[in-house]
């Protein structure tokens, strides 16, 4: 059957080419392909009458070749009801076809080969080598698959030509002003891409070698990962499974070039009839053009490095609520006073107007915070009022830190953790700590010398007297004590750990796709959340307990709730697995980094992608909010910590110090410090008021969202502080800003 | 043209996948296992690429093969199994056939299940914590030390642990004697040393009981002579302990009938012993102690008998230490003393012998400062007053420490001598910098005005009247050099106010009413001496410059002692002179003053005996100075016990 097609096909090609205009295919075709692509509607204004009735050319060619599918399996039904669901007249795809071949390259730019002998391809070839080699590759394509329609690599060229074409526009950037040279550069690596994915899809596997050899040197270094897997990759067949391909073909590939660099790109392609490049200008990439002075290279380097190059504008202008919520007041006085009058008898009242200042401080509205139920909270529970005290309490005897008064370190080494230490959490108040391990179990210490107990038996609960004062101490079994607790229930190693703010759950993620709650009251495993089929990365509690977000390999981050055992939203937008997740201070947003090098923060009430930052040039493992709520600092596997302007959605900062991968970091409880910890076994402390200080965002760098980062990395560094032998995987502030550190010491 | 791509990756052949068709039964053609060859590689790259985030994730830097077999499982394929082991398989190759194999050995199960020695389970995973840095300062603790502090306690070290303790802090004497004996030679007992600083630490329970506390000091002694054990960090800890029974009002105190005085001395001898052994393992150790003593001290709050610890204490850091804290304190402190002493009443009488002991203390510790000091003048060389300084601790410290070996941090040198001067440095930038040393008359007056005839008393008679025997001629002469000092003293102190009479005619050389040590005409008769002896000396002298000179003069005393006692003698009781030079002294009667000196000396040399293991402290203390010097080096030299005689003796037979 194939053969027949085929042998049809190839006749109505021929004939399509043959009744082609004797006009200069190129030209014509170019200028086709920059009209189709600006206004949808306009590339058959003569063919049908209802221009916009597939949306987009795209769209309307994907639901040509669709119902092409469904004719050829001769589900006529679902043929007619596609038909008209999407407004589709009987002979649209006829006249499309024909529109589209004389419309040249630019409709053919999507697969449209026919299994119907009445349907016209709508792919044509237009160089006239190409048209020469066509035959062959028809056959070789010939698979009328949706899968193919969407893959959109058909298009063809001479193979041999590829290289000749890439040198041009090579020689072509190399020659122009420097202004735009560097602007103009970001085009190499994705038409790179591009072209050798298009020449494996071909089959032309010596030429897609060759042609990697020859210009994968010439790509920014920061790619290096990216081409190791598309160099190991030079048969179609390896192509349908690969993750990095897929992203490729999926996504556009995002450059930002001002008006005047894309003017000259744009004529210098219609000059040479550069037809190859600018169709996959077209259809890959999404030129996010801007009015005004080329960008640097410096300002370009900073923001690219993601797989799908940078955020789009629009995609960082929503407007986020960074602000922090109204801490609750709390009327102390009943259980304040329980609790002081045990100590002594005249203090409550001295300390009460303490805190109503301390409550009225909060009380003032934060212009930018969201509104306090924008999201349903828990309400407090006592103990939780009771914890709030004791914060308060705490927060008095912080130590202020700044550049002179740098905080003093304690570092909590893991002994004995043959078995491979993968995750550690502190609680808030620093009196647990959880490990979760490669060997699939969760530990949990207690780092005061209040030991850990279970819950007694249900059994002897029912003995005891409920009535007591002391029945919260009642219920808890002696014979239980112990130093730490050891959870078991995964079946994989534990990738993330997070206690709940009430220290009463634990939150693990792992390996085995679930997250599992467990309960710190009778350390048992309570729910095991499913969803994620693929390895979760990282799980984290939300500020205020009952959410909890995770994310994972399948490149989805799930909001959930303790109590639905299925997610409430679903983050899906990254390009690759999600590395870490943390919520926002105000749990109204949530930030996710992934392995695509990019950063998204997520608005947690209607699930939309808020803000995408890129700039990282590796996966992003560490994620922090300032206190405040106002800024992100990320740390990646290049071992750069980034810093973000939330409200603004820009970059504002990049410290450079440590040489591995940054695992984590975190904000001094007051921000003026950043800790960070990373694999190169040191805990460097930064000056983020500094860093956020000497900010200055003017409307115009907010609203091109060019970034100028001076290089004062060396000047924010306020310490480096080597451990012996033992990767810094956690840290934490206590709430006297006393910073602990975590780590498994490997001999 | 793949050239690159196959240095990039490892590549399956084509005859290894045929090869392993036919191991598995099919026949394969060449067409075939190209294609499947360039696949399995594919995938493996796949593989391997999917595999390197399961260690990103368990923040590792190395690739497991469980990193592997996860990637393969989450890609649908069989996890391959058996190779999970933690250290390397041998990968083996057979000649013949080109094949490569992981070696594989049969196990024999029932061997394994019999076996007697079943291998323990590793230990427990364990948080363990401790500050890093403090305000963000400083490397003050090196995270290292925590993994030497829990490393997982056999069986046998907890057992060793529990029988020691037990026997030392047990009734039985003998055992005692055997635990110390043991803890102070077992190698293997790094592991427990933790546990024992931390058992030592328990001083603080155990202070009414001056039997435990004294046997908690021998465990400290036992330990801190322990050849094997490196104490690192703990001295602190230790130090902590000992001056904890030096200086605190003990509970046992309390009960005159106990001898806590004992306890105090015999913790002193250990600080020190401690500090000129270890002292070098905590920077700033010297200076932390001398403060807390300075502190007690000053302290008129404080019971007498930490005043009594804190003066031994001193005394036993050396005469240095006395002259830096005890010395100027002495006036504010004679008061307080004074008005103890003199209060007859009844009622007083527990506190009144309490004084005396004080008194008796400081007495002590001055006279070896004055004496030490007279010496060090007379001898100018820094490095052997340096060692002088701890010399009381002669017989147990000294020895164990070569003196090059820790030369603690000495900020009272004056000399920039080569070795001497970076000594220095451990003291700059401490809060003693503006001390400056007081002239050896100015000092002799006060303390006269203080001690008044029981100085001159204690002196002639000496604590330890002849209680040693010289024998060897290089001791004897020793010997003989060392009278020189206290034998003079006597003298000048039995007629003091002759003495400062003597002095006011000085600055016959010199002019300069200054303390400058070496007179230029003496200089010149060491240096003259030592050109003729040997060139490497001379050498040496040259090479250092006016403090090299200085030098010269010890280098000379050492090499040339058994020969040229009577001179020697003489050029250094003239030395001395000079340098207690005061502008009081008179030129006429210096060779009056000389000659007497001389014929003390003669006559005095058994008087001086006590201080034998000063003397012999001072000698190794030049030997080492000779060598250093010797072989102009600046370096530290690391010279084993048993090496210095053997050493010395070679040296003085080359040299002379």
């Amino acid at each position: 059957m194939a053969a027949v097609q085929s042998g049809v096909g190839d006749g109505v090609e021929e004939k399509d080419i043959k009744t082609e205009p004797p006009t200069d295919g190129f030209g014509n075709n170019a200028n086709d392909g920059r009209v189709l692509s600006s206004s949808p509607g306009s590339s058959a204004p003569a063919a049908s009458g209802k221009p916009a009735a597939g949306g987009t050319p795209e769209d309307q060619q994907t639901l040509l070749a669709v119902l092409q599918f469904l004719k050829k399996n001769k589900l006529t039904e679902s043929v007619e009801i596609l038909r008209r669901e999407a407004g589709l007249p009987e002979d649209a795809q006829d006249a499309k076809g024909a529109d589209s071949s004389g419309s040249g390259g630019a409709a053919g730019s999507v697969d449209l080969e026919g299994g119907d002998a009445s349907a016209l391809l709508s792919r044509v070839t237009v160089s006239s080598s190409a048209a020469a080699q066509a035959p062959t590759k028809v056959a070789a394509e010939d698979q009328p698959d949706v899968n193919v329609v969407l893959s959109a690599y058909s298009q063809q060229g001479d193979p041999a030509l590829y290289e000749v074409y890439y040198s041009g526009l090579k020689r072509f950037i190399e020659t122009v002003l420097d202004c735009h040279r560097a602007e103009l550069s970001q085009v190499f690596y994705p038409l790179f891409v591009h072209m050798y994915l298009e020449l494996v899809y071909n089959n032309h596997e010596n030429e897609a070698k060759a042609f990697f050899e020859k210009f994968s040197g010439d790509q920014e270094c920061y790619y290096e990962d990216d081409l190791r897997v598309l160099s190991s990759l030079t048969k179609k067949e390896h192509m349908r499974g690969n993750e990095t391909l897929l992203d490729f073909r999926t996504s556009k590939f995002v450059l930002r070039i001002s008006r005047d660099s894309y003017q000259l790109l744009k004529r210098h392609l219609q000059e040479r009839q550069n037809n190859q490049i600018w169709n996959i200008i077209q259809e890959h990439l999404y030129i996010d053009i801007f009015d005004g002075m080329p960008r640097s290279k410096s300002q370009i380097d900073a923001m690219s490095g993601s797989l799908a190059g940078e955020a789009k504008r629009e995609a960082n202008k929503a407007k986020v609520y960074y602000g922090l919520l109204k801490e609750p007041e709390i009327e102390l006085p009943l259980d304040d006073e329980d609790e002081e009058a045990e100590n002594e008898e005249g203090k409550p009242k001295k300390k009460k107007p303490k805190k109503d200042s301390m409550g009225s401080k909060s009380k003032k509205q934060d212009p930018n915070a969201p509104s306090q139920n924008r999201i349903p909270l828990p309400e407090l529970k006592d103990s939780d009022k009771l914890d709030k005290i004791m914060y308060m309490k705490e927060a008095t005897k912080r130590i202020r830190l700044g550049t002179d008064n740098l905080p003093s370190i304690c570092f909590y080494s893991f002994l004995n953790a043959y078995q491979g230490l993968t995750a550690v959490d502190f609680t808030d108040d620093s009196s647990l700590i959880a490990g979760g391990f490669a060997d699939s179990t969760v530990r949990v210490w207690s780092v005061t010398p209040k030991k850990l107990r279970k819950v007694k038996s249900a059994a002897d609960l029912n003995l005891i007297d409920k009535e007591s004062d002391d029945v919260l101490e009642r219920i808890m079994d002696e014979k239980t004590a112990s130093e730490s607790k050891i959870l078991y229930g995964h079946s994989g190693p534990v990738y993330g750990i997070s206690f709940s703010p009430d220290r009463n759950y634990l939150l693990s993620s792992s390996e085995d796709g679930t997250v599992r709650l467990w309960s710190l009251q009778t350390f048992t495993c309570l729910v095991g959340y499913k969803g994620h089929n693929y390895p979760v990365w990282d799980t984290q509690f939300s500020p205020y307990g009952y959410y909890f977000v995770s994310g994972g390999h399948d490149r989805v981050a799930r909001l959930w709730a303790t109590d639905h055992y299925q997610p409430l939203r679903m983050f899906s937008g990254h390009l690759a697995d999600i590395t870490c997740t943390r919520f926002h201070p105000n749990s109204n947003y949530v930030a996710t980094g992934s392995s695509d090098r990019t950063i998204r923060l997520w608005d947690v009430l209607n699930g939309n992608c808020v803000r995408i930052f890129t700039g990282h040039k590796g996966p992003i493992h560490a994620l922090a909010f300032s206190p405040n709520g106002k800024f992100l600092a990320s740390g990646a596997t290049d071992g750069r910590v980034l810093l973000w302007d939330i409200g603004h959605g820009l970059m504002v900062g990049e410290l450079k110090g440590h040489a591995d991968t940054v695992y984590s970091l975190r904000f001094s409880r007051d921000g003026e410090l950043l800790a960070s910890g990373s694999m190169d076994n040191t805990v460097r402390l930064w000056d983020a008021m500094k860093a956020f200080d000497d900010l200055e965002t003017d409307d115009f760098t907010a609203a091109t969202g060019h970034v100028h980062l001076q290089d004062n990395s060396q000047e924010l560094l306020l310490g480096t502080y080597m451990t012996k032998s033992t990767p810094v995987i956690h840290l934490h502030f206590t709430r006297r800003n006393l910073l602990l550190a975590a780590g498994a010491y490997n001999p | 043209m793949a050239d690159r791509e196959e240095r990039r990756f490892a590549e399956v052949s084509r005859d290894s996948v045929k090869l392993m068709a036919e191991s598995a039964g099919v026949d394969l053609g060449d067409d075939v296992a190209a294609l499947l060859a360039e696949d399995v590689c594919y995938r493996l790259r796949e593989a391997t690429q999917s595999s390197s985030q399961f260690m990103r994730h368990a923040k590792r830097r190395k690739l497991t093969v469980e990193d592997f077999n996860r990637a393969l499982r989450w890609s649908n394929v069989e996890a391959i199994c058996g190779y999970g082991a933690q250290d390397g398989l041998p990968f083996r190759s057979v000649k013949e056939g080109e094949l490569f194999f992981v070696e594989d050995r049969d196990v024999n199960l029932v061997e394994l299940a019999l076996a007697t020695n079943i291998p323990k389970g590793c230990a427990e995973t364990m948080v363990r914590v401790n500050v890093s840095y403090l305000d963000g300062k400083g490397n003050l603790e090196p995270q290292g030390a925590v993994p030497t502090a829990v490393q997982s306690l056999s069986d046998d070290l907890l057992k060793y642990y529990q029988q020691i303790t037990r026997a030392i802090l047990g009734e039985d004497p003998h055992l005692m004697k055997v635990a110390l004996l043991d803890l102070q030679s077992n190698s293997k007992i790094a592991a427990l040393l933790p546990y024992f600083v931390y058992v030592i630490s328990g001083v603080k329970s155990v202070s009414h009981d001056l039997e435990q506390l004294n046997r908690l000091l021998h465990m400290v002694k036992s330990l801190v002579q322990n050849p094997y054990l490196y104490l690192g960090s703990y001295v602190r800890s230790l130090v902590s302990s000992v001056m904890y029974c030096i200086l605190e009002p003990l509970a046992a105190s309390i009960n005159p009938l106990n001898d806590h005085w004992t306890l105090r001395d015999y913790a002193a001898l250990l600080l020190s012993h401690i500090f000129w052994t270890h002292g070098d393992l905590v920077s700033g150790l010297y200076h932390q102690i001398l403060l807390s003593l300075q502190k007690v001290l000053s302290d008129p709050v404080r019971p007498l008998c930490s005043h009594y610890g804190a003066v031994v204490g001193l005394h036993a850091l050396g005469w240095k230490a006395v002259e830096r804290v005890l010395f100027p304190h002495l006036p504010a402190y004679w008061a307080n003393l004074q008005a103890v002493l003199d209060d007859y009443s009844v009622s007083n009488a527990q506190v009144k012998a309490d004084g005396h002991k004080v008194y008796g203390a400081i007495l002590v510790a001055v006279e070896r400062l004055l004496k030490m000091k007279a010496l060090s003048l007379s001898q100018p060389a820094e490095g052997a007053t340096n060692a002088q300084s701890g010399s009381v601790m002669g017989a147990m410290g000294y020895r164990v420490s070569s003196p090059g070996l820790s030369p603690p941090p000495e900020p009272l040198s004056e000399a920039a001598l080569g070795i001497a001067s970076h000594l220095q440095a451990g003291g700059a930038g401490c809060p003693w910098e503006e001390w400056t040393p007081v002239p050896l008359p100015a000092m002799y007056c006060e303390l006269y005005s203080f001690f008044g005839d029981s100085l001159a008393v204690r002196f002639s008679t000496g604590p330890g009247f002849g209680s040693y025997p010289p024998c060897t001629p290089s001791q004897l002469s020793d010997t003989r050099k060392e009278p020189s000092g206290p034998a003079s003293n006597p003298d000048t102190t039995r007629k003091m106010p002759q003495l400062t009479a003597n002095l006011n005619i000085s600055p016959r050389q010199d002019g300069s009413p200054r303390t400058d040590p070496p007179p230029p005409s003496l200089a010149a008769t060491g240096s003259g001496r030592t050109l003729a002896r040997s060139s490497s000396v001379q050498r040496s002298r040259s090479s250092s410059s006016r403090s090299g000179q200085r030098s010269t003069g010890l280098v000379f005393t050492a090499v040339e002692k058994p020969l040229e006692e009577e001179l020697r003698a003489e050029v250094e009781e003239l030395r001395r002179f000079f340098l207690q030079e005061n502008p009081c002294v008179e030129e006429g009667r210096l060779g009056k003053l000389l000659e007497k000196a001389l014929s003390v000396h003669h006559s005095d040399v058994n008087v001086l005996n006590a201080e034998a293991d000063e003397r012999r402290y001072d000698f190794t203390s030049s030997l080492y100075f000779v060598i250093a010097t010797l072989t102009t080096m600046g370096k530290t030299w690391c010279i084993k016990d048993i090496m210095h005689e053997s050493l010395f003796f070679d040296l003085e037979n080359n040299v002379i």
